[in-house]
């Protein structure tokens, strides 16, 4: 076998490394993706499979501009992607809510949704529906919702078939992937490169080098020079059995995958690397649930689990050029199903640095340069 | 199609225990299981599954959930896990299950035991 | 506030004894079980008020003592209770059960699991047809139901096969033929077992006289079978394929009862954090445990088939170990007292797994039971087959939650109880280095209404 050597590699199998690594290998380059352990903590096998733009960004324009052209470019990415890798990834962007049963937190989502629309003028709408013409929109909504937001750009896709898609697709390009490649330390290579070596001791070079490893990234993004420390953030989830009906809509906390099982979600909880279920989430969530939609009560939960949110310490996404080590790279956020559009696209240009490259100097790393020196 | 029990008939035991099955009338011995009572029916489905293929009853001890049914309009109950009772409706299930209507189905309504 | 100290899952012979030896201790207990009485599914139906049929057996009627002992004062028992979750709450275990509907929340210093075995999943192209179950399956229809297989073909491996053949024999319902995968190599492989058996003897007399009850009613068997496949005529009878020492051979048959085995239940101690480990004599996952049944999680015991095979004797035995070792820890019984006190369940213990090593090699399941490939459903609930899993593979996967999330095996209802271990030797197979999977709670389904009902505070109840 002869090994072809990559010209870049992308540390991290999961989303945001594989739409990252379809972009570049799109754009010519030959790229290798390393993928970590199977039990590795993995946001892309745990989350809600969200296409949304409601209330991103709405304290950071360049965030929300960044987003809104994510959610512009799905439909285009999906089809090539499926047509690519033969996966059908369900996307359905037709519009999503979040529901409120305080009225405080509704007014002030509002307020939030005001200021995105700032931001985005023309390319943003959306609505703030109380509770009663909710109700006759949708009948099934309990009587406990106080209101919704609703925002005709949102929608939804399989995430686990997002994933897989990627794989095939990439793989089918001829790109190559690393399996149990689980890098723990990265170094300028003598003579140009870098010199990655991996936790069975084995060394790989790495003319480029991107990180995209998720939570795996800190230790990593240290040795790169870059400033930023992600952290993870605990979701939980629940999925039913399989309903036969349709959900009417999609919401924030509530969607029916497209296989028939409702996924209900949106919990918050910084508790460093633990991503097991509490039976305080497990209650609240199906709270939520059957306030939301009464009909729901005697659905079964047939499983819960936590997943790890990659939390920038702001938020928002890093997309940053290491200045000690040129051709490293730094990319992680936390909304990597919404973003892989773009990562799959308009990254590449960047990481090229084409005359194509977006300007993302309000995500480089340097914004934390202050707070990780103090 | 109609396909006879796989079991032996069982010999009399007195008084049965009446209940439908899509309708058509099923007996069954107290201290029946409601898989134990459509297996001594039936050689049938009891189900099938969201992708249209035929399954009954399995391990009966509540580990494969193969027996789900409707029972009394509470869809995807397991049958090998619940005592017949007098008057019970069953239904087989095509596919998955659907929806209580929202009047039917408050939101205590698991909540009373 | 605490009532009880001590809550037992499960009550098979194990927890029934465990109950017993700690009540007459002074412990308070509080068993729970998912079936409407004791017994477990070796004793199930047992303690009914009609007497078992006699075609049932003395093994059978062996459980009598064991329900007899439930009648020790300071023994709470809740049936129908399908516990769902195990944690702990301000450092003390949590049960978490659902019973009529409702989810109700219990604490105790002390949680034993006995929540036994299930049968090992036999993944062959047709195992889903209806007229296809466990032979141990049959056998709780036999014991709950007085159900008799009419002219059944039992298939697969293992002495429960011999049990049931010869069951029904006296039933009067003899099967038409035994299809046994065993070959003369295991059997070769599990003679080096057999100076440990010598101290089980009575349980090779046993077996082997159901042998020869089988041989004497003119029951035909087919041995080193391989190759199964089954399919359904338009009368609902199955075609049974198979090859028998090379030969080709099909029955037909109203009911297929197939057998290869048991192996622990473990989704309950797995969801509760407890460390687990491959056997490979067993090939099968069981939780870590002390000579006492102890866990790594504080306050959690594990006795019977759910720590490991070993039939209702050890697992008597076992119940009786944890409950001592655990009176221990209550403070009612001093160290010299749980020692003294276990000499004759730790000789039973003994005694009873002397026969495992043999068992287990003699009556192995056969590789392509372990690791299947085409068409084969491997996770009857998502309806995923070998040859999906196996793609899933070569697509990237390196582990169980890699082929899970690629092709939704053990994302169902049963959460992977019928797939995991056909999804580990799958990946054995293909040279993965197969990790244990994880489980999630609740590890059985719960109604959405009943989780939210769940009182937001702590609650104490018993």
């Amino acid at each position: 076998m002869v090994l072809r050597s990559s010209e870049i590699t992308i540390i991290g199998g999961g989303i945001v490394g594989l739409s990252t690594a379809l972009g570049l290998l799109q754009a010519g380059l030959r790229v290798t993706v390393l993928n970590g352990a199977d039990g590795d903590f993995r946001a892309s096998q745990g989350n809600f499979g969200l296409i949304w733009l409601q209330g991103k960004g709405a304290d950071f324009a360049p965030y929300a501009a960044w987003t809104r052209e994510a959610v512009a470019r799905w439909p285009e990415f999906a089809r090539a992607l499926q047509e690519l890798s033969g996966v059908d990834l369900a996307l359905q962007q037709s519009g999503g809510f979040e529901f409120f049963t305080d009225p405080d937190e509704f007014t002030a989502f509002a307020q939030s949704l005001a200021q995105q629309q700032a931001h985005l003028g023309p390319r943003f709408s959306h609505e703030m529906i109380d509770g009663d013409t909710l109700r006759r929109l949708h009948p099934e909504i309990g009587p406990e919702v106080v209101g919704a937001s609703f925002c005709p750009l949102d929608g939804h896709v399989n995430p686990l078939r997002l994933l897989t898609a990627l794989q095939r697709a990439f793989v089918t390009l001829g790109g190559e992937i690393r399996t149990g490649a689980q890098v723990v330390e990265i170094a300028q290579a003598q003579g140009g490169g870098f010199d990655l070596r991996l936790k069975d001791g084995t060394h790989l070079g790495a003319p480029r080098a991107v990180l995209c490893a998720g939570l795996g990234s800190s230790t990593l993004a240290a040795q790169l020079g870059f400033a930023t420390r992600v952290s993870p953030q605990r979701g939980e989830l629940l999925i039913t059995e399989k309903l036969g009906p349709r959900l009417g809509f999609l919401s924030s906390t509530i969607r029916q995958v497209d296989e028939g099982g409702l996924q209900i979600g949106g919990t918050k909880a910084n508790v460093g690397p633990d991503d097991r279920e509490t039976l305080s989430e497990i209650n609240a969530l199906a709270r939520h649930a059957v306030t939301v939609l009464p009909a729901l009560a005697d659905v079964r939960v047939v499983r819960a689990w936590g997943a790890l949110r990659v939390m920038t310490p702001d938020g928002y996404p890093v997309y940053a050029r290491s200045p000690q080590h040129p051709g490293a790279y730094l990319v992680t956020c936390h909304s990597g199903v919404t973003l892989a559009s773009l990562h799959a696209s308009l990254l590449a240009d960047w990481i090229e640095d084409s005359a194509a490259a977006p300007d993302l100097e309000a995500f480089d790393d340097h914004r934390f340069a202050l707070s990780a020196a103090a | 199609m109609t396909i006879d029990s796989r079991f032996l008939p069982r010999p009399d035991a007195g008084a049965l225990l009446h209940m439908t099955l899509d309708g058509a009338p099923i007996t069954a011995r107290a201290g029946d299981t409601l898989a134990a009572a459509i297996l001594a029916a039936s050689g049938d489905a009891s189900r099938h599954s969201t992708m249209g293929t035929p399954r009954t009853a399995y391990c009966m001890m509540g580990v494969c959930f193969d027996c789900l049914i409707e029972v009394d309009g509470q869809p995807n109950t397991q049958a090998c896990m619940v005592a017949a009772r007098d008057g019970m409706v069953l239904a087989r299930q095509n596919g998955a299950r659907g929806l209580r209507k929202l009047s039917s189905t408050p939101a205590q309504s698991n909540a009373d035991g | 506030m605490v009532d009880v100290d001590l809550i037992i899952i499960g009550a098979g012979p194990a927890g029934m004894a465990a109950a017993a030896t700690s009540a007459q201790g002074g412990a308070r207990v509080l068993m729970l079980d998912e079936q409407p009485q004791a017994g477990g599914q070796i004793y199930r139906n047992l303690g009914a008020e009609t007497p078992p049929p006699a075609y049932l057996g003395a093994s059978y009627a062996a459980g009598k003592p064991l329900l007899a002992g439930l009648r020790t004062a300071g023994i709470t028992g809740e049936f129908n209770a399908t516990v769902w979750r195990i944690d702990s709450d301000a450092g003390m275990p949590r049960v978490l059960w659902s019973r009529g509907g409702t989810s109700h929340a219990g604490q105790a210093p002390h949680v034993l699991l006995a929540g036994g075995a299930q049968e090992r999943p036999t993944p062959f192209e047709g195992w889903t047809l209806p007229g296809v179950m466990p032979a141990g399956a049959a056998q709780i229809l036999m014991k709950t139901a007085q159900l008799l297989p009419r002219d059944a073909v039992l298939a697969g491996s293992g002495p429960l096969l011999y049990l049931i053949a010869a069951q029904l024999i006296d039933a009067g319902a003899p099967p038409q033929a035994l299809v046994e995968t065993q070959t003369p190599a295991m059997m070769t492989r599990a003679m080096r077992h057999l100076p440990r058996v010598l101290l089980a003897l009575p349980e090779l007399a046993k077996g082997l006289a159901l042998i020869r009850k089988i041989t004497a009613a003119g029951i035909p068997r087919y041995t080193s079978a391989a190759g199964f496949h089954a399919s359904m005529r338009t009368d609902g009878r199955l075609d049974f394929s198979f090859t028998a020492k090379g030969r080709a051979h099909t029955l037909c048959t109203p009911i297929l009862l197939t057998h290869q085995g048991v192996i622990p239940s473990t989704h309950i101690s797995r969801a509760a954090g407890i460390a687990h480990a491959w056997n490979p004599a067993q090939q099968a996952i069981a939780p870590v445990t002390d000579r006492w049944g102890g866990s790594d999680v504080e306050g959690l015991h594990i006795a019977g088939d759910g720590a490991g095979i070993g039939g209702a004797e050890a697992a008597r035995a076992a119940g009786e170990l944890a409950a001592l070792d655990i009176l221990r820890r209550l403070g009612r019984i001093d160290k010299n007292t749980r020692d003294r006190q276990a000499k004759a369940p730790r000789r039973a213990l003994t005694r009873a797994m002397a026969i495992r090593p043999f068992l287990d090699a003699a009556y192995a399941p056969p590789p392509e039971i372990l690791a299947p490939d085409g068409e084969t459903i491997v996770c009857r609930c998502e309806e995923i087959t070998a040859a999906e899993i196996r793609q899933s593979l070569e697509g990237g996967a390196t582990g169980p939650r890699g082929v899970k999330t690629a092709t939704r095996a053990g994302m169902g209802p049963c959460q992977g109880r019928m797939c995991d271990l056909t999804l580990r030797g799958i990946l054995e197979n293909c040279g993965a280095a197969p990790a244990l999977p994880r489980a999630r709670t609740p590890i059985k389904p719960v109604a959405l209404g009943e989780l939210a009902a769940l009182a937001p505070h702590r609650k104490t109840k018993a």
